[in-house]
């Protein structure tokens, strides 16, 4: 597609974006998600409301190529664990701007502003730019104390989209495990392990260890 | 036929108590028990830890990863339905004055999210007027609640440390939960300054309860507010209205919000008038005593819209008071991060559901420029994220050398800042003060006469403004916590406030623990109720929620609304026996 018909797409909007995608007829419309069975306590208000969330549909499908690429820029694979889009964080984001209304304007307009940010600079949109050009971009809105003013939207916006993303996948399956957290079971708190009171120069005083709860095993 | 018609419930019970949180879970307990046909009446659904489950749950079980809703404004895993708004039930304020009202319209209402904080109130708490010159004393002293305190801690359980502090009286303690990693900091740095850091007293069983068998032990999830499955720590539902049920003398009636008490031409009350939710009818449900503990401000709410030729001005209050002397804890808060902590080994953290230490107040308000005291809670460490759980990491990550001892950029992406989320996890902490505000005539809630919610329910209309005590208070909070962050090594990263937002002094209402707007007394011109918790004007009306306090205390108030609806419901059996009361 040339510059001046991305223009004029994003000038239409949403559903201008949409139609772009139809300038690729292998990519496959994305099914709307599917109201799952939640496996904790919902009034019947709060079940209402999450099928509603649940069956609307916001990001169209360039917007979520755009998240998908710009969250595996934020949180890659490493030796550790998998990606932002291994960890479902795309789908994150459109749930959570649909529950939390105020993201979807700067998320929409953000992904608007970096794409014509390539499009002027590249001629092309952030997602049909290569690696190398979407890196250059990046460089310039990730580092929010160097970024020139001019940029500063973009700023915004990134910071944005590392909160969404960081959140995404530390509160999921792999990110939690990435992360190391060790809770959410049952179990008996007996302190500090000793080995991490030592590295601290730390110890329970005598009067603490006498009163404080003891476990018989 | 009309459309419109009230339905009548042929029966009548001894005791109509309205609400199941604290208050009314314990008047139900306490009466069902001794044999009294009660009927309780709840505004909201029934509920029940043990089916109605959050527990346990991970970040991702909610598509929201656990963030708050309107219908749900603690977070998605929170107990607690409701919150500081609710759909078709507002509320209304005065000159521009702020005050937020949380509301949990469910079985066991608010005790279903609370800290479970467990604090008695000392001997000063019940007396500062005898103390500062300022409020008004109790009607009542330490002595006269001690033994209902003893009780609550027995039949409720709590634990806690002896400390035998001035105004801080110890009680029946269960062992308390060893401190976490960020505690002893906290303790160090406490040592450091003189403030006393001790262990916390939470409604949360570290041991079995003697001699009850349905309630489990804590298995340490620290999840409290999440509702507890195996009844490990206090709410109304598990401790005291399912064995108030299992008497065999309750009846709950849920989705009723009430409207009025009814009274007959002597001015004594006969029986509470609602609406059922589910059918939007009127009923009239009778009663030989009315028992409101609907919460300090919808208990007033429900006494001045019961007007008859008999209480024109609302029902037991011809001293004019209900609705005022409205107080709500101060509040305010620091956070920090621990630098020496980055990259921390990882293990077990939770813990029970909440502080493992706290702070009791430890000044002499003599030598200080503001009345009162405030306590502190403390907390940090390895949580489970949640929604929100990284944000803000380019405020963060610019400022502290990583792992390799070298400064980078702010911000950033790619797998070095991945890396960041490990290794800033389980650094940052906050400290936050709660604090006694002085109970004033011009801080109250009263009858919006213009406005009603969608049962045709006049609404409250709140006025309430914070005094230089409280100001000045805060400031005191913030200045103290900065000093613990320095001590222990912390670097303050938010709630650095000043004057010209109040030192962060929340706005009235925010902590959940408004109280006095149905104030006791021995004087009918100055207070609404007696010393036993009953009307001054209508000797077979009680309430038993925060409404009767005289004064707030630095404490929480749940473990005294427990304490004196015992006390309150022991007056009543005597009274039923004497026949005092019809």
């Amino acid at each position: 597609m040339d510059r001046r018909k991305y223009l004029k797409t994003l000038a239409a909007g949403s559903v201008g974006a949409g139609l772009l995608l139809q300038c690729k007829p292998d990519q496959k419309e994305q099914a709307p998600a599917v109201a799952k069975d939640l496996n904790y306590d919902r009034t019947p208000e709060e079940l209402a409301r999450e099928k509603a969330l649940m069956s609307a549909k916001f990001f169209d499908d360039h917007e979520m190529k755009t998240i998908a690429a710009l969250s595996d820029i934020i949180i890659p694979k490493d030796d550790v664990s998998g990606s932002a889009t291994d960890a479902g964080v795309p789908d994150f984001i459109e749930f959570i701007v649909k529950d939390k209304p105020g993201y979807q304007t700067p998320l929409r307009g953000g992904i608007k502003w970096l794409d014509l940010q390539c499009m002027r600079r590249f001629d092309a949109d952030f997602v049909s730019c290569n690696h190398e050009q979407q890196i250059e971009i990046i460089d310039e809105i990730a580092y929010p104390e160097k970024a020139k003013p001019e940029m500063l939207a973009g700023v915004a916006f990134f910071n944005t989209m590392r909160d969404l993303t960081a959140c995404g996948f530390f509160t999921s399956k792999i990110g939690l495990a990435d992360l190391g957290y060790m809770g959410n079971r049952p179990n008996q708190w007996n302190g500090v392990p000793q080995d991490v009171l030592d590295q601290y120069g730390l110890q329970y005083d005598a009067r603490t260890l006498e009163i404080s709860v003891k476990f018989d095993s | 036929m009309p459309d419109f018609q009230i339905k009548k419930n042929s029966k009548t019970y001894d005791v109509c108590i309205v609400g199941s949180g604290a208050g009314g879970g314990m008047a139900a307990y306490t009466l069902a028990n001794a044999g009294i046909k009660v009927v309780l009446l709840e505004a909201g659904p029934m509920y029940d830890p043990k089916k109605n489950i959050t527990q346990l749950k991970w970040p991702y079980d909610s598509p929201r990863r656990g963030a708050s809703t309107d219908l749900r404004q603690f977070g998605d895993f929170d107990a607690a339905y409701g919150g500081w708004s609710i759909d078709g039930e507002p509320y209304t304020h005065k000159d521009g004055t702020e005050f937020d009202w949380f509301r949990s319209r469910m079985l066991g209402g608010r005790t279903n999210h609370w800290g479970r904080i467990s604090l008695r109130f000392g001997e000063k708490d019940f007396k500062h007027k005898s103390i500062d010159g300022l409020g008004d004393d109790w009607p009542i002293g330490y002595e006269d609640v001690k033994p209902y305190y003893d009780k609550v801690d027995r039949l409720v359980g709590v634990f806690g440390s002896i400390e035998n502090m001035p105004n801080e009286p110890d009680g029946i303690f269960l062992p308390p939960p060893k401190p976490r990693l960020m505690d002893l900091f906290f303790k160090q740095a406490g040592a450091r300054l003189g403030i006393p850091v001790i262990p916390s007293r939470l409604s949360i069983l570290t041991k079995p309860l003697e001699n009850n068998k349905n309630r489990g032990s804590c298995f340490f999830c620290a999840q409290c507010n999440r509702g507890c499955s195996v009844y490990a720590d206090f709410s109304s539902s598990s401790v005291l209205v399912n064995p108030a049920l299992a008497t065999g003398n309750v009846d709950v009636i849920p989705d009723a919000m009430a409207r009025e008490v009814m009274t007959n031409d002597q001015g004594l009350a006969t029986g509470v008038s609602y609406v059922n939710k589910d059918d939007m009818q009127e009923y009239v449900v009778n009663a030989k005593i009315v028992v409101l503990a609907a919460s300090a401000c919808e208990s007033a709410r429900i006494l001045l819209n019961s007007r008859s030729t008999r209480h024109s001005n609302g029902l037991a209050n011809s001293s004019n008071i209900v609705g005022k002397y409205l107080h709500d804890s101060t509040g305010a808060s620091m956070g920090g991060i621990m630098p020496k902590l980055l990259g921390r080994k990882r293990y077990n953290e939770d813990g029970v559901g909440g502080m493992h230490v706290y702070t009791p107040w430890w000044l002499d308000n003599k030598k200080l420029d503001f009345p009162r005291g405030y306590h502190i809670e403390f907390g940090g460490g390895m949580g489970m994220p949640g929604f929100g759980y990284g944000f803000g990491m380019q405020n963060s990550n610019g400022k502290y050398p990583g792992r390799d001892g070298k400064m980078k950029a702010a911000g950033g992406y790619g797998a070095s800042l991945k890396d960041d989320y490990r290794y800033f996890y389980g650094a940052t902490f906050g400290m936050s003060g709660r604090g006694e505000a002085i109970a004033r005539e011009d801080n109250y809630c009263e009858i919006d006469p213009t406005t009603v919610d969608k049962f045709g329910i006049p609404v409250l209309r709140f006025h309430y403004k914070w005094s230089d005590y409280e100001i000045k208070q805060a400031k005191h909070m913030k200045e103290t916590f900065a000093e613990m962050i320095d001590k222990m090594g912390g670097v303050v990263t938010s709630g650095k406030d000043g004057p010209e937002n109040n030192y962060g002094l929340l706005a009235p209402g925010r902590i959940i623990h408004e109280v006095g707007t149905t104030r006791m007394g021995n004087d009918p011109k100055k207070s609404a109720f007696n010393k036993f918790n009953q009307a001054h004007d209508c000797k077979n009306l009680f309430v038993v929620d925060g409404g009767p306090f005289v004064s707030q205390a630095d404490k929480n108030p749940t473990w005294t609304i427990l304490a004196l609806s015992m006390r309150a419901s022991e007056y009543m059996i005597d009274q039923i026996k004497k026949q005092n009361l019809s």
